[in-house]
């Protein structure tokens, strides 16, 4: 058989791939620094880290362009990990913390707690931002529990997921219409999804709070890799299923809910990257997959973060417009080879 | 008892508050091969996923070599019992050797990572179900058959003590399905591999069983030995056959017999008839057949499809009674088939009806 590879093989695939992810991460790192609205010559950057340079370009360098190409590594790790998380979870392959509403949950009750912070005249610390984008998160992912055990059916499972995102996003859509004007534009673009704004705080309580997920999910790769033979034949080698669950659901939503806390949802990121690895690496090996994804995940939002940048510059598009065109055909791929290999 | 390791004592098993199966107590030693058998929906299956954990237990207990089961850690459960279960993984992009070392993770380490002995234990139990040649094929593009067989060397893999399989033979062809049943045996007698598990085959779980239970009407109806299982009609009665029959000596299926007055007469012997008679039923002709001594081979298919088998004692020759009876069948049956030569025919004490049975020499089969 032509893709059948043997073990040796897989490993040096495995190897090569971990090497490319590498090398476009911090390829596409500098790109997204030195590439921008504002023309900046490669010596104008290197005279910002020595200290001589402009104060203006070291302003948008090293408070715009830098946090930005961080958050956008580590949100787009989160991201394709939660959907790593939740394919895993459901067995479903287009299962992603976008299509099944938990985005739109947590961007809903951030949108609430905005309107009346700003209402307040309180000024929300990330913090508080994760926690509410965490506890919307958890809401969603509550309803697609409960719709999960109610309705049989793959495809089923992810309608009921993209209705629940759009009721949401409904809500949040009207209470942003009644909010204060003054801070509508604000709150407009952010429910859109971007990565612009992002500070270094932001970027500091994001990195801890993914890293600490991220960690818990890569220890959690061996009942990963049981669970894929499905929940009986884990509980037998000795997973205790429901606490698995249970984390795979807190860690998740979690992981998601930073992303939307201060990105905004941002669709397509957490389906297309875990496949796109998948097809790279040739495996499902959670211990691969949860590095790999990550990666993967950085240097897609890298990659569509400076096409939202710069292709209409200086009008900037939503990250999910990009991630969309070049997410969306990635499913319609999977969905196509799922359907050759049944028949 | 001694050396019991899987009890059940007035277990009640079920979905829920309901229960299916009341008052289960059987009692395996190390090294068996125990069997269920009944009709689908008995409850086997409902049984076994009791025993592993899967479902609560309604009322009653189980121990496992003398520990009550819901006490002994998930770990270490483990480590003792295996289970091939009738649920269909699809894994994606795993190969068969993928799978087969996920019977390795109570084993393993944190991460699971497989070392030289864990490896070589899983390169062991491929080679011993046959499934080496499919190690790095995707576990999805395989067949069935060829999927059950990966399962089964996982469960091998693990290296239990207790091997609990749902219908383990569903999927494979009779090689693999003898060479499954055999690498039991072999579990069992070399390792001391206790082996509880489902079969559909009752032909086959007398051959292998240690012991035989017999789920149905909600209730181990029998326990025991296959000896004292397979006695008169009782699988007829167990399955609620109606239709065909079952040989509990030979562990031989017929369809039901073609009744109505007989058309053609078979005389048959030695095993010469048995196949003609299930031509016959094919062709849903009724016949009658004879003389047959009761330990003829043709004897058991003559009985399951014959509508009438004129017949004498095992070690006879057809006696006045019986060669009368023959004889007023030839008269009233259309065709007269004799399968037997006129040596045979002699041979039989039919030497009168020779010259009736429109033998052309020598006679062909």
């Amino acid at each position: 058989m032509a893709n059948e590879l043997t073990k040796q093989q897989r490993k040096s695939r495995s190897i090569i791939a971990f090497v490319i992810l590498f090398v476009a991460l911090i390829a596409f790192f500098i790109v997204n620094v030195i590439a921008g609205s504002v023309n900046m010559s490669m010596s104008d950057i290197l005279a910002v880290f020595t200290g001589s340079g402009d104060s203006l370009y070291s302003d948008i360098v090293l408070q715009m362009r830098i946090p930005r190409a961080l958050a956008a590594v580590i949100l787009g790790g989160a991201l394709a990990l939660a959907g790593y998380l939740l394919q895993t979870f459901f067995h479903n392959p287009i299962a992603g913390p976008f299509v099944l509403g938990i985005s739109s949950g947590a961007k809903l009750i951030i949108a609430i707690c905005m309107v009346f912070a700003l209402q307040a005249g309180i000024k929300m610390s990330s913090t508080l931002m994760i926690v509410a984008a965490f506890f919307g998160a958890m809401m969603a992912m509550g309803f697609v529990l409960v719709l999960s055990k109610r309705i049989k059916g793959q495809g089923m499972l992810i309608v009921g997921g993209v209705m629940i995102g759009y009721i949401c996003s409904a809500i949040t859509e009207l209470i942003i219409t009644f909010a204060n004007d003054s801070d509508i534009v604000n709150l407009h673009n952010w429910s859109l999804g971007s990565f612009s704004g992002i500070t270094w705080s932001n970027v500091s309580v994001s990195f801890i709070v993914v890293m600490a997920a991220s960690i818990a999910v890569f220890m959690l790769s061996k009942p990963i890799s049981a669970y894929q033979l499905g929940e009986n034949y884990a509980a037998n080698v000795g997973v205790n299923v429901k606490v698995f669950r249970a984390l795979l659901v807190l860690l998740s939503s979690l992981l998601a809910a930073c992303v939307t806390a201060f990105a905004g949802p941002i669709s397509f990121v957490g389906i297309a990257v875990p496949q796109l690895i998948k097809g790279m690496f040739k495996t499902s090996k959670p211990i691969l997959m949860i590095p790999a994804c990550f990666l993967g995940g950085g240097v897609f939002c890298l990659f569509c973060d400076l096409i939202a940048r710069i292709a209409f510059a200086p009008t900037e598009l939503s990250i999910s417009t990009v991630t969309a065109v070049f997410g969306a055909p990635v499913v319609i791929w999977v969905l196509i080879r799922r359907h050759k290999s049944r028949m | 008892m001694s050396n019991v390791f899987l009890k059940t004592s007035s277990l009640s098993v079920g979905y829920g508050e309901k229960v299916i199966i009341e008052n289960v107590d059987i009692n395996i030693e190390k090294g068996q091969i125990v069997t269920l058998i009944g009709p689908n929906g008995a409850g086997k299956s409902t049984i076994l996923k009791t025993i592993i954990g899967q479902l609560p237990a309604i009322s009653g207990s189980a121990e496992l070599d003398g520990e009550p089961l819901d006490t002994i850690p998930r770990k270490e459960f483990a480590k003792k019992v295996s289970v091939l279960l009738t649920d269909r993984p699809n894994p994606e992009l795993m190969t068969c050797e993928d799978v087969v070392a996920m019977g390795r993770y109570p084993h393993t380490g944190a991460l699971g990572i497989l070392n030289d002995d864990d490896q070589r234990i899983v390169d062991e139990a491929m080679d011993l179900i046959h499934v080496t040649e499919l190690r790095d094929r995707d576990y999805m593009a395989i067949s069935d058959g060829q999927r059950q067989r990966v399962m089964l060397a996982r469960a091998i893999c693990q290296e239990p003590e207790l091997m609990i399989l749902d219908e383990p033979t569903s999927f494979l062809d009779i090689r693999y399905k003898l060479e499954l049943l055999s690498t039991l045996q072999d579990l069992a007698r070399s390792k001391g591999m206790t082996v509880l598990m489902s079969l559909h085959e009752i032909d086959l779980a007398e051959r292998v069983s240690d012991k035989i239970a017999c789920i149905g009407n909600g209730k181990v109806d029998r326990f025991g030995p296959p000896e004292e299982i397979f006695t008169g009609d009782y699988i007829k009665q167990l399955y609620g056959l109606t239709v065909g029959s079952y040989d509990e000596v030979l562990g031989r299926v017929e369809l039901p017999a073609i009744t109505g007055k007989p058309q053609y007469f078979v005389t048959a012997g030695n095993g010469t008839g048995t196949r003609l008679f299930r031509s016959l039923q094919r062709l849903g002709i009724p016949f009658a057949t004879g003389v047959l001594a009761e330990n003829d081979l043709d004897y058991p298919v003559a009985c399951s499809l014959a509508s009438e088998v004129v017949s004498v004692p095992a070690f006879h020759k057809a006696d006045e009674a019986s060669i009368a009876r023959v004889s007023k069948l030839l008269d009233e049956c259309p065709t007269i088939v004799c399968t037997l030569n006129r040596e045979q025919l002699e041979e039989n004490g039919l030497s009168s009806l020779i010259e009736r049975m429109n033998l052309e020499e020598p006679s062909e089969q």
